[in-house]
């Protein structure tokens, strides 16, 4: 297994935002969670990239334990993260954002006498080119529309070339097209990386979850089965019920 | 989108300042004074790109650049003191025989060399740039909290230079030197001479802070002020990257100090109280933030228009800076460079767009 989750749990104020048994993915596995609004699945991956500190539990990443590591040991490490709220360097150009994510030396030395290389550059365009970033390559990345931004953030994770991608919620704020666009990517890339994914589009879902989806609800771990099972999971449905019922339709 | 300069302008900076002044002095035109005046407004924008580097690329608002400039000039100081006393023959600079001191403090002994001075006047600042910058960077204090903490440490800075227990002459500073290296700091050609230094360091600077801020290194600065917690996820030490630009931006204050104190010829606490340190940070707004042109040409027109003002209506100096700052925080907010810059693309506009107006 590439990543090993225990009796992992945090609590934000006395409110258990996640109280998770356990969580287990295998190497170039694609993995979705799905979850009504608030059931800690954002906080999940938070924990696991070291933006969130847990409270308890272990998480081993590759065999070692990686909590309470730093956010940069863990992106040495290979994990690389897309957040829920796109978040790319809005002041810097397109390119630039993909070359400060390129995987290389980061250490402020290498960085000042940075020189790029063809090979580098070729390897931004072809990324580019797949995330359809090509025409915006010169623009401010704050310009770029929320599709374009989401686009550019995972752009951003594919650079950085890592083992294990946390993306979430990838396709928020994009046309149906774009949405299944991301899904063949998503799934392309999982023949070389491993992802966990977090998506409330249950059409979406239904593209790109041809293993296991993980159901999280109020930071428990519900059930865990192909989307098949999932969606016709009595537990599943009710937990959805009286939320909204348009996710519920969809379902 | 930043537009690349065009090499005239540069051409013509340092045409009119390396060439232009130094003839209008050479053939009577201009006092050795208005010389040595630009010279040290050479200084203060020297310190204005460290400033820009820290502030305007980094986002880091560090208000005591002020005091790193002061240790500059007091090094220099304390060197140039030194040797006006041993060539008098006395031990003991003047204000430390009147204050009943026996024997020269520990911490001058090493300015009796010039080659030590000079190590020192760097090393100080760096080193308390750093041991600062680590202490704060590692707790992750950001924003408005670096501001106000290294304003207080600049106050306490201060007013441990004020007391004349600290045997660096208190209120009044060091002043009264007779040479540099040999040369009479009075005679004109000197004050030529060190005014013609301050420029060549102004552009070697510049230079240096253009190569900086055009490396993937100033790209990881602004993507610091941008969004600083994300960096991280992509591998980038921000510490480490915070640290460094706070050293350099320490450098250019120090040397900024350095070069400015032969020119003056004194040097007081007054240089790093807070309005000292509060206008340092103005020169680099209003000439405009993340823009290297901006902080020189700020540090140069503020000075070149206090020099006016005081002259014109003295005291009203701070209600003209408040004024200003306030104007541009609310209309302009990218500052003089950012004024011409919407200026020429107004121009630019209406001279190639072809009129929309017509129905
Ligand atoms: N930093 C924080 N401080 C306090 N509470 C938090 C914090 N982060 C998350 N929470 C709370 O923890 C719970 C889980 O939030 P989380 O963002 O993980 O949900 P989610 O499953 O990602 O929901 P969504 O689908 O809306 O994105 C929520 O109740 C949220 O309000
Ligand atoms: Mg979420």
């Amino acid at each position: 297994m590439l990543l090993n989750v225990n009796n992992l749990s945090v609590s934000f104020g006395g409110v258990h935002a996640l109280n998770l048994d356990h969580f287990s993915l295998r190497d170039k596995e694609l993995r979705v969670i799905i979850g009504p609004n608030g059931a800690g699945k954002s906080t999940f991956l938070d924990i696991i990239c070291g933006k969130t500190k847990a409270d308890k539990g272990e998480i081993t990443f590759n065999g070692k334990p990686i909590l309470g590591k730093t956010e940069v040991k863990i992106a040495e490490a290979g994990i690389g993260r897309k957040f829920q709220k796109p978040s790319v360097f809005p002041g810097l150009t397109v390119y630039d954002n993909l070359l400060l994510a390129a995987k290389m030396k980061k250490d402020i030395f290498s960085s000042l006498f940075f020189k790029a290389t063809p090979a580098l550059a070729e390897r931004i365009h072809a990324v580019a080119t797949k995330l359809s970033l090509t025409t915006a390559m010169y623009k401010m990345a704050g310009d770029l529309s929320h599709g374009q931004k989401q686009w550019l953030e995972i752009a951003i994770v594919v650079l950085q070339d890592p083992t294990l991608m946390l993306i979430d919620e990838p396709a928020a704020g994009m046309s149906d097209e774009e949405t299944e666009k991301t899904g063949a990517l998503l799934l392309e890339l999982s023949k070389a990386h491993s992802i966990i994914v977090i998506e409330h589009d249950m059409k979406f879902v239904e593209q790109i979850a041809n293993e296991l989806v993980t159901v999280l609800v109020r930071g428990k771990r519900l059930m865990e089965g192909t989307f098949a099972e999932v969606k016709n999971d009595q537990r599943v449905i009710d937990c959805y019920l009286g939320r909204t019922n348009a996710q519920l339709e969809t379902l | 989108m930043r537009t690349k300069t065009n090499p005239l302008y540069y051409i013509l900076f340092i045409a009119f300042f390396a060439i232009l002044l130094p003839a209008g002095y050479l053939s009577g035109f201009l006092s050795v004074n208005t010389i040595s005046v630009w010279g040290r407004y050479f200084c203060f924008a020297i310190a204005a790109l460290g400033i820009d580097l820290i502030w305007g690329y980094t986002g880091i608002l560090s208000m005591c650049q002020a005091f790193f400039f002061c240790l500059g000039s007091y090094g220099i100081a304390m060197h140039l003191l030194l040797k006006k006393t041993v060539a008098a023959g006395a031990v003991l600079p003047d204000f430390m025989a009147w204050n009943k001191i026996e024997t020269l403090p520990f911490f001058w002994q090493p300015f009796h060399s010039f080659g030590w001075s000079l190590v020192l006047c760097l090393l100080i600042p760096a080193l308390f740039a750093f041991v600062v910058g680590f202490v704060l960077f590692r707790s992750r204090i950001k924003g408005v909290y670096m501001a106000i903490i290294t304003q207080a440490l600049t106050l306490a800075m201060w007013l441990i230079f004020l007391r004349n227990e600290t045997n660096l002459g208190g209120t009044n500073g060091l002043t009264d030197f007779n040479t540099i290296l040999g040369y009479n700091l009075s005679s004109s050609s000197v004050k030529l001479g060190l005014y013609m230094i301050s420029f060549a360091v102004l552009c070697a600077a510049y230079f240096a802070c253009y190569y900086i801020t055009h490396s993937k290194f100033g790209k990881v600065l602004q993507a610091i002020r941008d969004s600083e917690s994300r960096i991280s996820y992509a591998a980038y030490k921000v510490v480490d990257y915070k640290l460094a630009v706070f050293v350099v931006a320490a450098l250019l204050a120090a040397v900024g100090g350095m070069l400015y104190l032969p020119q003056t010829g004194i040097i007081t606490p007054g240089r790093m109280d807070v309005k000292a340190s509060v206008e340092m940070v103005m020169w680099v707004a209003l000439g405009g933030r993340g823009n290297l042109k901006g902080a020189v040409l700020g540090a140069l027109l503020v000075n070149f228009l206090y020099s006016i003002c005081t002259s014109l209506f003295p005291d009203s100096w701070l209600f003209i800076l408040g004024f200003l700052f306030v104007i541009t925080v609310l209309y302009f907010d990218k500052g003089f460079m950012g004024l011409v810059e919407s200026i020429r693309q107004r121009l630019a506009n209406t001279r190639f767009k072809t009129p929309q107006t017509t129905l």
